[in-house]
């Protein structure tokens, strides 16, 4: 490391522990693509989401009681007697939906541009980790309120893990800690709700470590070929950043100060009734695509399989996609299936808030299989049949100054 | 890429109004007028006001309000004095004493609402089996929320033809239409202490309006802060996006 400093107190310790090397290196002259756009700030918007999760979180949990007779309550106090305790809860709630808007955004992003590519396939794998643990982490945190949804969401998400034959029904009663969702289940939900978080810290610093080994990836696709296709993060991409938390944070208040609950469920206010099953039980909106494809499987063994398998196939990915070129800007056939898969997606969401019946059931089935049909045929076999991929740009340079 | 931007945003947009839908089955509910809606809304601390006191006079008889504290109604209007004789019109079991018996006492601002059963089971018995439900969260925690328990106390109607429906227990409003509860407003249910004539339709809106402040008595609070935040975070925004424009200005 080529770091060096004026300041002894700095030099002292940089010759001891290369710590401050590392940050210079991680955040100040780290070389980005000169050519990215606005989608590549959901990251850093995902980064603070989660910061801000973990920050309202704590002082969330010095208020909240996991007992079945006093969660509701405790909730409630936090909204009602401690200080700023609305506004604290209120920004924890929706900060989570927001979180998963820049994590699907980013998601859809590295899908476009093919982010998952070599070299970047652990980079992108990491990703899908830590999708994982926050669908897990979110599932948990809404079942801490203890209201009518909390209750009946955990009884049916723990439920789908009866479907595996044998293990099933034991792997239930040891997710409960006994015969039903319970106080010993609130108490687990609560433990790893508050540890799940600093476990996806510690993914997304892997993340960041894999980013920084490979670079990031740019809207066309190519490799950086030297300096002139770059610009170091302080001050480019630090103040386009800030900026973007600047427009992220406008959208979040709007809700945040005028419509707290308009993405929560009016059930939720009810407290948990073990004996009053709500007429519709619905997950939080960002788990509808994959309640759909779970309900779309008239089989529950092969739901719950379908499920699991929805983000199962994310992981294998670049391995799916054979096509050398990265971005559907050079890829007039897969940018139109691009699109294809993000309507398919949002109907897939839309059918996962509507009851099971009738003709949403057959469009979810087809959702379903248009899902893992883009995945599994459409990216692997045909596209590279009928593809003709654009011709690549020489260099990222030569693109941005002829444009 | 500016096209890839909007659609992302459309379909985040298309996401969000996804629980809308999960709602289902409710009636169309009529709209209203609130003071408390829009950007800058606040409470009406006169409706506020004659709401409690149709909580008081007709609801309380059946309903809790657990959440609330005497307290709070300093929110409403009233002087800590007001609040404090309004409380001690309240006995309150309270205890147990140095003897180890429990005694009673005149409420003080400290305590809650009290709950007019000793439990569920009792609600439930004197109810015919279906314990009314705490009123403290109801203007959240339905579809609709005050505009529905508006439209609800109002939308009792005759049986219609053909339906197996009590008379006096159809409800326009009620999913499904069969109510438990009996319309529990009529004309001068109340007298109004600040002489306002006491109609279903006003007790109805009165109630409404205090039921949303029991169920949100930040919205105030937190509509007012919102505006400062946004404020800053607009200029803030500016700020940023002149700046990256310097920055990028030398770019290319």
């Amino acid at each position: 490391m080529s770091f060096k400093s004026n300041n002894k107190v700095v030099q002292w310790v940089e010759d001891r522990l290369p710590v401050i090397s590392v940050m210079h290196h991680a955040i100040y002259d780290y070389p980005m693509p000169k050519n990215l756009n606005y989608l590549w700030n959901f990251g850093s918007l995902a980064g603070f989401a989660l910061v801000t999760m973990i920050a309202t979180g704590i002082f969330l949990a010095m208020q909240y009681t996991p007992h079945v007779d006093m969660a509701f309550n405790s909730v409630e106090r936090i909204m009602r007697d401690v200080n700023s305790g609305w506004l604290i809860r209120y920004i924890h709630m929706n900060m989570a939906s927001f979180f998963f808007i820049a994590v699907y955004i980013h998601m859809f992003r590295g899908l476009y541009y093919g982010s998952y590519k070599a070299p970047r396939e652990l980079l992108w794998q990491l990703g899908v980790v830590i999708f994982l643990l926050m669908m897990a982490t979110a599932f948990m945190g809404y079942v801490l309120p203890w209201g009518q949804m909390s209750f009946w969401g955990a009884t049916v998400i723990t439920n789908l893990f009866s479907a595996f034959p044998i293990v099933g029904e034991s792997i239930v009663s040891w997710l409960w800690g006994g015969f039903s969702v319970d106080n010993p289940t609130l108490n687990r939900f609560f433990a790893l709700h508050y540890l799940l978080p600093f476990i996806i810290v510690a993914v997304v610093a892997l993340h960041l470590v894999a980013l920084h080994t490979v670079g990031s990836n740019n809207p066309l696709g190519i490799d950086s070929k030297g300096p002139q296709d770059s610009l170091v993060m302080q001050p480019y991409y630090t103040i386009k950043d800030l900026f973007g938390i600047g427009v992220f944070l406008l959208a979040f208040s709007v809700f945040l100060f005028w419509a707290p609950n308009y993405m929560g469920h009016p059930d939720n206010y009810i407290p948990a009734n073990p004996l009053s099953t709500p007429a519709h039980i619905v997950p939080e909106w960002y788990f509808l695509p994959f309640y759909a494809i779970l309900r779309a499987i008239p089989d529950k063994l092969g739901g719950v399989l379908a499920m699991f398998g929805a983000i199962a196939v994310l992981f294998v990915l670049p391995w799916l996609d054979r096509s050398s070129i990265r971005s559907c800007k050079f890829r007039p056939v897969a940018r139109i299936f691009f699109w294809i898969f993000v309507i398919n997606g949002l109907a897939l969401g839309y059918l996962g808030g509507q009851p099971a019946e009738g003709i949403f059931v057959i469009a979810s089935r087809i959702a379903t299989a248009y899902y893992f049909f883009h995945f599994l045929v459409m990216l692997p076999v045909i596209l590279p049949m009928i593809e003709r991929p654009r011709e690549l740009p020489s260099s990222i340079h030569e693109a941005v100054t002829k444009s | 890429m500016k096209k890839i931007l909007s659609g992302l945003f459309a379909a985040a947009l298309g996401c969000l109004t996804v629980p809308a839908f999960a709602a289902g089955d409710a009636v169309k509910l009529p709209s209203y007028d609130w003071s408390f809606e829009g950007v800058f809304g606040t409470y009406d601390k006169a409706s506020m006001q004659r709401g409690l006191q149709v909580y008081k006079d007709v609801c309380a008889g059946c309903h809790s309000l657990d959440l609330v504290a005497m307290r709070n109604l300093l929110d409403l209007g009233y002087s800590a004095d007001e609040v404090k004789a309004f409380a001690a019109d309240y006995t309150v079991e309270d205890g147990p004493n140095g003897e180890g018996e429990m005694f009673e006492r005149a409420g003080k601002p400290s305590d809650y609402f009290p709950n007019p059963f000793p439990n569920e089971q009792a609600a439930a018995a004197s109810n015919s089996g279906k314990a009314p439900p705490d009123l403290s969260l109801m203007a959240k925690a339905r579809v609709g929320g005050p505009t529905y328990i508006r439209a609800l106390l109002t939308g009792y109607e005759d049986t219609p033809e053909g339906l197996d429906i009590e008379d006096g227990m159809y409800n326009k409003y009620f999913p499904g239409h069969q109510i438990a509860m009996a319309s529990p407003l009529y004309e001068e249910a109340v007298e109004y202490s600040d002489g306002t004539p006491a109609t279903i339709d006003q007790m109805a809106a009165d109630v409404s309006h205090f039921l949303m402040w029991a169920a949100e008595p930040k919205l105030e609070a937190r509509k007012s802060t919102g505006i400062k935040v946004m404020i800053f975070l607009i200029i803030f925004t500016l700020v940023m996006y002149a700046a990256k424009r310097k920055v990028f200005a030398k770019v290319h």
